[in-house]
């Protein structure tokens, strides 16, 4: 059997782009069955896999400015798959996929202790505090490929690995060795009107994103393009979200300074 | 009524009073049950957990118990492996109140995982390599040893005693009982470095985030010495409390004064060491992650500097400095606050190391998020109070917890001081009201949580 | 937990980690074994130890 080259999925997001419409959290929620209640009021009951932030530098008028920052799950690889969540699941219910670069939660095998949750510093992995319930009707059109979540269990962004594994599929069947990078795009890329996502291997130096963020894997995957920066980078996630914006203040609130200013 | 169960040479209240107290303390115990029922059967949407407050007020209570607790293996640690022999007369208590703190660890944890059902994942898809796995299997482990060094008090009961095997069965586990302190010691010593290890471990939480020492961060070991300086004050604390209700003396001082003149030597290293660790993490940990340490004190209703210096300072050095001290031992006014202020600083340094660990933001473009716990989640925390109350009450009533209880206490002042223990008179249980126990679960609530 | 469990891998983490738990968990089931078949042995052969 051959052995297939690692990949490494990953995005580039473009913020001066990003409109803050929020068609990807949308369009994940629907290809990802994510369950969501009549009363959303209190956003830290929900669950987004996806989730735009709106920041703001804190200027009056007429130097005020904002910017969206859509929040996937960072698939973070941490050294050596050591991912901060990964590691502390005690059920070994999530994992750091060496081929793919996906960090993936297993729902059945989840007993809730929410570890993973706890070790997360990008608020990614939420808890199904509830059990789902879809307006009638609505259980109809839930995708097929992804399974529902059952309450009190962890679950985040997985890059819509059931695309992936369609892809695969489908190069299969067509007698295909690998997947094209069209073949599997995430569903937020797809939904994003203003094409501020991109999606792709970042070990394929054909790919789009890969030519975006140019990452040094030598270097924790650090990004050698100009005007892009990793949210936290100073933690040692290493995360494959890479995000871009011609703004500073944009690019410095990825990261916190404040002991660094103090020091200089 | 029950004079035939309850142990030769000492008093107890009357019959009808021990059953209101412990229907008092029942009262309690089903309300804690009723919202344990609720968590169970309605999910954890029952708490005011959120998805930035994934561990909470249990997993506190957890830790806390646990540190507490930590007297009992601490304690067999000192009587059975370094040969501390006057301990033998607390021993039996700090097993008792270790096996309550352990027992309502386990159960905290059934209520606060969202799928109960699939608990024994834990167990069966264990993953080596997380902190949490080590809590729990050695922490379960250990519930074995407790229960172990439990029973033969069970079997001591005058009752139950009659009967050959179990006395014999009580026999051969006292002859062998080092060897179970010593598996019990080895085992605490991984499970409360692993639960340090818990918010340790977490290199993208910077509160909790500590450098390692071997494969361990240095929570680990802050969290076992932590556990064997305090959880000894606590067995002090409830000892005492015991005492104050049962208004009588129950274990002589020298015998005090030795384990809190232990607990305090141990309290001073691990406050030394807790001190260089917060400098260190300080100025080195948090700014290699671009964080001042004024980051995780300011901007926010309730974590200030105030915390840090009631926990390291006020609940730390000034009780070790106390019990270090053969004045502060002797001195009950100063032995009271000194175990006090361990048990508050212990139960604190659970609290910021798993509640501020989640309240610090650490994207820069969030705020703090702070968490008060739902009527739910007190009433499961105050239920292992009453079992524990509960669990006290028929120990101390039926069981022969204190040793020199009898000699302390004899049934006819006259008679012979030195008299052995067991050689009191059955006809006296009913002579004299004593107030043991009868206020059921109130006094004791603060200390037990 | 056990070896048949498939996540099970025969490396240094495991042989450490179940190889110290499954001792203690020995030695607490090995010593119990032990003080209940002595306990029924001794009162089979009538004798009533002392431990106070």
């Amino acid at each position: 059997m051959k052995h297939e080259k690692a990949k490494k999925f990953g995005m580039v997001i473009d913020l001066d782009k990003c409109t803050g419409c929020g068609s990807c959290m949308v369009a994940c929620m629907a290809e990802n069955n994510v369950p969501f209640r009549e009363d959303e009021t209190d956003k830290l009951l929900s669950v987004a896999w996806m989730r735009v932030y709106k920041l703001t530098n804190g200027k009056p008028f007429p130097d005020a400015d904002i910017c969206y920052l859509p929040r996937p799950c960072q698939h973070c690889e941490g050294h050596h798959g050591h991912s901060p969540c990964v590691s502390v699941c005690p059920a070994t219910a999530t994992d750091y996929d060496t081929r793919t670069g996906i960090v993936s939660q297993i729902y059945a095998r989840c007993f809730g202790c929410r570890y993973c949750m706890a070790a997360c510093p990008y608020h990614v992995r939420l808890f199904n505090w509830y059990d789902p319930v879809w307006p009638d009707g609505m259980e109809q059109s839930l995708n097929p490929d992804v399974s529902v979540r059952m309450r009190g269990v962890v679950e985040k962004c997985s890059f819509c690995i059931q695309r992936y594994q369609m892809a695969k599929d489908r190069a299969y069947m067509e007698g295909r060795e690998d997947i094209e990078e069209e073949d599997y795009q995430t569903a937020c890329t797809q939904a994003c009107p203003a094409d501020a996502i991109t999606f792709g291997d970042l070990n394929n130096p054909h790919h789009k994103v890969h030519q975006l963020a140019r990452p040094d894997h030598r270097n924790g995957g650090k990004p050698r393009a100009k005007n892009l920066f990793r949210l936290l980078e100073r933690l040692g996630t290493n995360p494959k979200v890479y995000y871009k914006s011609s703004r500073e203040w944009v690019r410095n609130l990825g990261d916190n300074h404040d002991a660094i200013q103090e020091k200089a | 009524m029950d004079t035939a169960l309850i142990p030769k040479g000492v008093k107890r209240c009357p019959l009808p009073q021990f059953l209101a107290g412990l229907g008092a303390a029942h009262v309690v115990l089903l309300w804690g049950v009723f919202a344990m029922l609720l968590c169970w059967l309605k999910g954890l949407n029952q708490t005011n957990m959120n998805n930035a407050y994934g561990f909470a007020m249990w997993i506190w209570a957890d830790r806390a118990v646990i540190a507490l607790g930590g007297g009992a293996f601490f304690t067999g640690f000192l009587r059975y492996i370094v040969g501390k022999d006057k301990l033998k007369y607390i021993i039996n208590y700090a097993v008792l109140i270790g096996f309550i703190c352990y027992s309502s660890a386990l159960l905290i944890l059934a209520i606060d995982i969202g799928q109960p059902l699939r608990g024994w994942f834990i167990f069966w898809h264990a993953n080596v390599h997380s902190m949490l796995t080590e809590v729990a299997f050695c922490l379960t482990a250990y519930f074995f040893v407790l229960c172990v060094e439990y029973l033969p008090l069970v079997l001591e009961n005058r009752q139950i005693d009659k009967v050959p095997f179990f006395h014999n069965l009580t026999h051969n586990m006292h002859e062998i009982m080092a060897v179970f302190a010593a598996t019990g010691a080895f085992l605490s010593f991984f499970h409360q470095g692993s639960l340090g290890g818990v918010a340790g471990v977490l290199f993208g939480r910077p509160f909790g985030f500590r450098e390692h020492i071997l494969i361990w961060p240095f929570t680990f070991f802050l969290f076992t010495w932590s556990a064997a300086a305090c959880g000894p004050c606590f067995t002090i604390l409830i000892t005492k409390i015991t005492e104050a209700i049962a208004r009588k003396k129950l274990v002589k001082d020298d015998v005090i004064e030795l384990l809190a003149k232990i607990s305090g030597w141990m309290m001073l290293t691990y406050i030394i060491a807790k001190t260089i660790d917060t400098i260190y993490w300080a100025v080195v940990t948090a700014p290699s992650k671009g964080l001042a340490l004024s980051h995780f004190y300011t901007n926010n209703a309730l974590y200030g500097y105030w915390i840090l210096i009631l926990e390291v300072v006020i609940c730390g050095w000034v009780p070790a400095l106390i019990l270090i001290t053969d004045k502060g031992r002797k001195n009950q006014f100063t032995l009271w606050l000194a175990v006090i202020l361990a048990v508050i600083g212990v139960s604190l340094n659970r609290w910021v190391m798993v509640l501020q660990v989640l309240a610090v933001p650490v994207m820069p473009f969030i705020k703090w998020v702070l968490y008060f716990p739902s009527w739910q989640e007190v009433a499961t925390t105050i239920l292992p109070v009453a079992y524990g109350v509960i669990l006290i009450m028929i120990s101390y009533r039926y069981l022969p917890i204190f040793p020199q209880e009898a000699e302390l206490n004899p049934l006819e002042p006259p008679a012979l001081p030195e008299d052995e223990p067991e050689a009191g008179e059955e006809a006296a249980q009913e002579a004299e009201v004593q107030e043991d126990q009868k206020t059921g679960e109130g006094d004791l609530q603060p200390a037990e949580a | 937990m056990f070896p048949f469990s498939f996540e099970w891998i025969w490396d240094m983490v495991h042989m450490v980690f179940h190889g110290a738990l499954w001792y203690a968990l020995s030695i607490i089931g090995m010593g119990m074994t032990y003080c209940i078949i002595k306990a029924a042995y001794d009162s089979a052969q009538g004798s009533k130890g002392d431990h106070h």
